[in-house]
């Protein structure tokens, strides 16, 4: 015989009540947890924010950090870059993702190969991935301009042209992060109620009107997560950029600062040039453009669908 | 009928293994580049004209490879480790303990979520060098020891655990933290094996924080020593070398991935779906 949750609840503890002792539980589960978020996560961003109106080696508030980033032409080119960046990778890495997933879903045989192959690119250092790239994109020995002369194409420059630079790192990202899109697409695919489908055949609706009308806005809510994270993700593109680009007596971002994203310029500044106060004024930059972004998407893509 | 669907399999089978053909073609390439000579990259050429293992004898004999590897392991092993407890300790109070506060508590780290680290390594850097913290392993691991995201994730998985559970084990005299870890964690297995995959794999393959954290060769990560090594200056790159180092750096996660594939599937999508 077990007393109800509501008796037990109604035991006096050592003159305490529970519900004095319970809270001081949960505090102290959470006091660490509590801890760390603020003075690892809370304190530093107002940190940043403080340090961004501030200059080196001198006292006092100024806005100067932020005149200045209004005024740098390099820094709107990292922010011009980091939006073609959003632009070109996120779209095209949840087409090709979706892509992959219908047929992967479509085909009966080998599903778990494909898909283990497709994800593989993600859970694979970007360090080393991006090295690899860089090996093949070489304009002069690169395998991809040997797979080019087959099909009589002229070799490119790749990462070495200020045209194409930015492009065939977008193609690294891409290639990186359209297996993750596929795998949460499947599993967005496997939770539509199979009786959906059915309705849709008993009405007669063909394939192209079943995606469109079923598919479609169920998987919604998986498109709205991947858009979202895939933008804050190529909002922050760092590593990619930083072993693709640079070497000893180049920095990264060429050619001409072609590559160049906000976070590498923020890294740059901070720690090539060692002006912390500029780089924190872009990281100020940055987190409210994030925020802005994420809040704007949302309200687009967050569609309510009745059923 | 039976014979048109065929026909869409078929072309649709084609179509995936052109796609498993450019996926995979740098994994190769990364296999065949290392065991090339430095002359085999002068020209193209698709093979190697004979195996060479320098680029290798290179990185086990002349760099300090294996020490970034094991910092890298002790560096993902403790954050993890630390990450799972406090995680799904904070997603327990969180989700259990109906006590004033707790919601303002949730909403506090929850909004936590939107800051993004390029925004802290700056503090963090500053933080770390008065404290005599960089350069250090709890300076690499510090900033990841809780992530607001896993907290969350063991939050939503904590408030499936069943109250009857856990105040049965209350009756039985059990202490809270007890209750927490004999009776809730067991319950949500699947959601900590998830983040537990998740948060090593963020960890190993970590760059941004590690590159600047660490100032002196034998306390890089592997990613960064990796990078830091092959963008210095060798009197020009030496592709097998590194591309030995990438080889050697990419293969024991494809092996743990192949033995753990749906494990990690399963669980990177169930956060994705949750999340």
């Amino acid at each position: 015989m077990t007393p109800t949750p509501v008796s037990v609840s109604q035991l006096p503890l050592r003159g305490v009540t529970l519900r004095t002792r319970r809270t001081l539980t949960a505090y102290s589960f959470l006091l660490i947890p509590l801890l760390f978020f603020v003075c690892i996560r809370i304190a530093p961003m107002i940190y940043a924010f403080a340090m961004s109106f501030t200059e080196q080696n001198e006292s006092g508030f100024t806005l100067s950090n932020y005149q200045q980033l209004i005024h740098d032409g390099t820094f709107w080119r990292a922010a011009l870059n980091t939006l073609l960046y959003v632009v070109i990778t996120v779209p095209l890495q949840m087409a090709i993702g979706l892509c992959i997933a219908l047929a992967v879903e479509r085909v009966q045989s080998l599903r778990w190969f494909y898909r283990m192959v497709y994800f593989l690119p993600y859970i694979t250092s970007t360090v080393a991935v991006s090295w690899v790239w860089r090996l093949m994109y070489d304009a002069n020995t690169g395998l991809l301009n040997e797979v080019l002369s087959w099909f009589h194409i002229p070799p490119q420059g790749w990462l070495s042209s200020p045209s194409q630079a930015l492009v065939s790192v977008s193609i690294v990202m891409i290639w990186q992060a359209a297996g993750f899109n596929m795998l949460i697409l499947l599993a967005g695919l496997k939770a539509v109620p199979r009786h959906f489908y059915e309705a849709a055949q008993l009405d007669g609706a063909g394939k192209w009107n079943t995606f469109w009308r079923v598919t479609w806005p169920l998987l919604n809510p998986t498109i709205v997560f991947l858009a979202v994270t895939g933008v804050i993700t190529a909002l922050q593109t760092f590593t990619q950029i930083e072993n693709l680009t640079a070497s000893s007596g180049q920095e990264a971002g060429g050619p001409l600062h072609s590559t160049l994203s906000v976070v590498v310029y923020m890294y740059d500044s901070a720690f090539s040039n060692f002006n912390l106060q500029y780089a924190s004024a872009i990281a100020v930059f940055l987190f409210l453009f994030i925020l802005l972004v994420t809040v704007l998407q949302l309200r687009v893509l967050n569609k309510a669908y009745e059923y | 009928m039976k014979r048109k669907f065929d026909v869409v399999a078929l072309t649709l089978h084609m179509v995936l293994w052109i796609g498993v053909v450019i996926v995979s073609l740098p994994f190769v390439w990364m296999l065949l580049s290392s065991v090339k000579s430095l002359p085999d990259f002068y020209t193209f050429s698709f093979f190697p004209h004979s195996i060479d293992w320098s680029g290798y004898l290179y990185v086990f004999q002349q760099t300090n490879y294996l020490r970034w590897y094991l910092n890298s392991l002790i560096v993902a092993v403790c954050v993890t480790t630390s990450g799972l407890v406090f995680d799904s300790l904070a997603g327990y109070a969180l989700a259990k303990y109906k006590v004033p506060g707790v919601t303002a508590v949730f909403l506090l780290i929850l909004s936590t979520l939107m800051i993004p680290t390029e925004m802290l390594v700056i503090p963090w850097y500053v933080m770390g060098s008065q404290l005599n913290w960089i350069d250090t392993f709890w300076g690499v691991m510090f900033p990841g020891m809780m992530e607001a995201f896993g907290v969350f994730l063991m939050r939503q998985f904590m408030l499936g655990v069943p109250n009857d559970l856990l105040d049965a084990a209350r009756i039985d005299g059990l202490s809270e933290f007890k209750i927490w870890w004999r009776v809730a964690m067991p319950q949500v297995k699947l959601a900590l094996s998830a983040l537990g995959i998740l948060t090593f794999l963020g960890n190993w393959n970590a760059y941004l924080w590690p590159v600047i954290a660490t100032t002196t060769d034998p306390m890089r990560t592997l990613p960064v020593g990796i990078s830091l090594y092959a963008s210095a200056d060798n009197g020009g790159i030496q592709w097998n070398t590194i591309m030995g180092m990438s080889t050697l750096a990419v293969i024991p996660i494809i092996i743990v991935f192949l033995v753990f594939q749906r494990r990690i599937v399963e669980g990177i999508a169930l956060t994705g779906v949750k999340g």
